[in-house]
């Protein structure tokens, strides 16, 4: 009992000399430090450890796997993207061109115009599998990471801004040549028929 | 006429200051743990987060009061009022400063012992009144725990008494310095009576009464019911024992019995053990320290700052050791420290016989 109750003490005080330097130790506040930073965690043993968010922020890689990022111009509205997704959180509606519409800044001509092309970021689930399967490398992943909105829609982001009207312009430019063409098919057939 | 107005105001003053000290409490007790788990506490809430506990009450106040329908209704909504009142009096018999006491009972210690003994009686009826598994077990142990602590506690406030030979608690903050009528030994030897000071406290008077203070501290931190004898709350097995079904003013009241219980059973042990009211500093030679350290400005702050010091020491106990097991909680307290106790008194009486 006397052994027992001495090593009682012992831890006691012991236990209570930790939390005094913890109490005490308590005046230097976290450093906000890169996780590269060879001091990573020699600085945490020492002082609190709260990061006080919006006001304080670990400093996270440019390069950081976090919200999808498009670049329209570079699109070529090729739906790989959508095809890969595991989630299937990418919606593309693709209206095709007469002709071709321009270039992407690596030299892909571009024939398809994007109605639609809209990332639920709510059902994404952050894999960068589309960043893999782009050919031109429009969608990227950003180091973006923070993101609250007050009703669930926002969390859709729409990259293709392109005017209703417009759209329906297209598709009629589209449809017209497609009639077109069909007409000159069947004019030439119907003169292939007569003539043999 | 004028003297009930003076009760009146005294009484209000007191429920002022133990209001008062309960939001402080709590906000200290919320820094100090986070500082010692290397967190930072409340911070957004006014400067460093000193108006948290204020705009915690303000929520609370404005909460509904349920009563479970199963509850015993009487006992339940009257047990938060036994549970804070029975606290609240002990208050009373308390002094402050030389010449500066509420009420200057010839039988102070007494009462307040027997008065903060009903505190259990509130904890039982808050228990049972819930009508709920969890506040009964919690109030069950709460009883056993405070009963069984209440012996080491008293027989190490006896070898105080026993020293003293006085149960009026002004009479023995008074020997403990430079104001006392008798002569008082250091280690019962050298004459201090004029010395004052640190020297002058009882814990120096009769030195065994070192183990007594720690006794008395040990048992009043199960007594208010504080890690690590938090059992009767015990978060993590009984939600939160006796006033888990509990809510808003009525929550408020037994926290305010809890926070006021800690600063009365540390203010008991500083008038007790510490030198009450009288300063730290002796006279030194030409340099009268004592002399000019004592008076009623003084006195309240010499004895708001050790009771203070001992509610801190109580704090970084809760955050520092885990809580006892319900059977190393007697056998701490019947084969340790009862025992430890009975020693105390022994000596006192001895120490009384031939060095007094």
């Amino acid at each position: 009992m006397a052994k027992g109750g001495s090593i009682g003490l012992k831890t006691i005080f012991g236990g209570m000399y930790l939390t005094l330097k913890h109490l005490f130790a308590s005046k230097k506040r976290r450093v906000m430090d890169s996780v590269k930073s060879d001091n990573y965690f020699a600085e945490q043993a020492h002082g609190t450890n709260t990061i006080q968010y919006p006001s304080q922020q670990l400093s996270v890689p440019e390069v950081g796997r976090y919200q999808l990022f498009v670049e329209m111009d570079d699109c070529i509205v090729c739906d790989l993207c959508a095809k890969i997704c595991p989630v299937d959180c990418i919606d593309i509606e693709a209206i095709k061109a007469t002709e071709a519409i321009g270039q992407t800044s690596d030299g892909t001509t571009k024939r398809l115009y994007a109605a639609k092309f809209d990332i639920d970021m709510a059902k994404c689930m952050y894999c960068g599998l589309c960043t893999v399967v782009c050919p031109t490398e429009c969608i990227t992943m950003t180091n973006q990471y923070d993101k609250s909105v007050q009703e669930l829609d926002l969390l859709t982001y729409k990259f293709s801004d392109m005017d209703p009207a417009f759209a329906e312009e297209k598709r009629r430019l589209f449809d017209e040549q497609q009639a077109e063409k069909q007409a000159a098919k069947l004019a030439a057939m119907k003169k292939k028929e007569d003539g043999e | 006429m004028n003297f009930y107005l003076t009760y009146i105001a005294v009484a209000l003053g007191l429920f002022g200051f133990a209001a008062l000290f309960a939001l402080f409490g709590v906000y200290a007790e919320r820094k100090v743990s986070a500082f010692i788990q290397d967190r930072l506490g409340p911070t957004e809430t006014g400067k460093y987060g000193s108006l948290q506990t204020f705009a915690d009450i303000l929520k609370m106040l404005q909460k509904e009061l349920i009563v479970p329908s199963a509850a015993d209704k009487i006992l339940f909504v009257l047990a938060p009022v036994v549970i804070f009142v029975s606290v609240y009096m002990g208050f009373a018999a308390l002094p402050w400063a030389p010449g500066l006491v509420p009420v200057k009972l010839n039988i102070g210690l007494f009462y307040i012992f027997a008065i903060i003994s009903v505190e259990t009686l509130g904890i039982l009826m808050a228990g049972w009144g819930s009508n709920n598994k969890y506040s009964l077990l919690g109030a069950m142990r709460s009883v056993a725990q405070i009963i069984s602590y209440e012996i080491p506690a008293g027989f190490a406030i006896i070898s105080v008494v026993m020293i003293t030979q006085t149960l009026n608690l002004q009479d023995i903050a008074m020997q403990q310095g430079v104001l006392s009528g008798e002569s008082i030994k250091f280690l019962g030897f050298i004459d201090v009576s004029h010395v004052g000071g640190i020297l002058a406290w009882n814990i120096f008077r009769a030195p065994h009464l070192i183990i007594a203070f720690v006794i008395y501290f040990i048992a009043s931190l199960a007594e208010s019911n504080r890690a690590p004898f938090d059992i009767p709350e015990a978060e993590s097995e009984l939600v939160a024992g006796f006033h888990t079904e509990y809510t808003g003013l009525r929550f408020a009241f037994v926290f305010l019995a809890e926070y006021s219980m800690m600063f009365l059973v540390s203010m008991l042990g500083a008038i007790l053990f510490l030198g009450a009211w009288n300063t730290p500093l002796p006279n030194m030679g030409a340099i009268h320290f004592a002399d000019y350290t004592t008076g009623t400005a003084w006195g309240i702050l010499w004895i708001a700052l050790k009771t203070l010091l001992l509610v801190g020491v109580q704090m970084w106990i809760r955050w520092t050791l885990p809580r006892f097991r319900i059977d190393q909680l007697m056998n701490l307290c019947w084969k340790v420290l009862t025992p430890l106790a009975f020693l105390c008194m022994l000596i006192s009486g001895v120490w009384r016989l031939l060095l007094m």
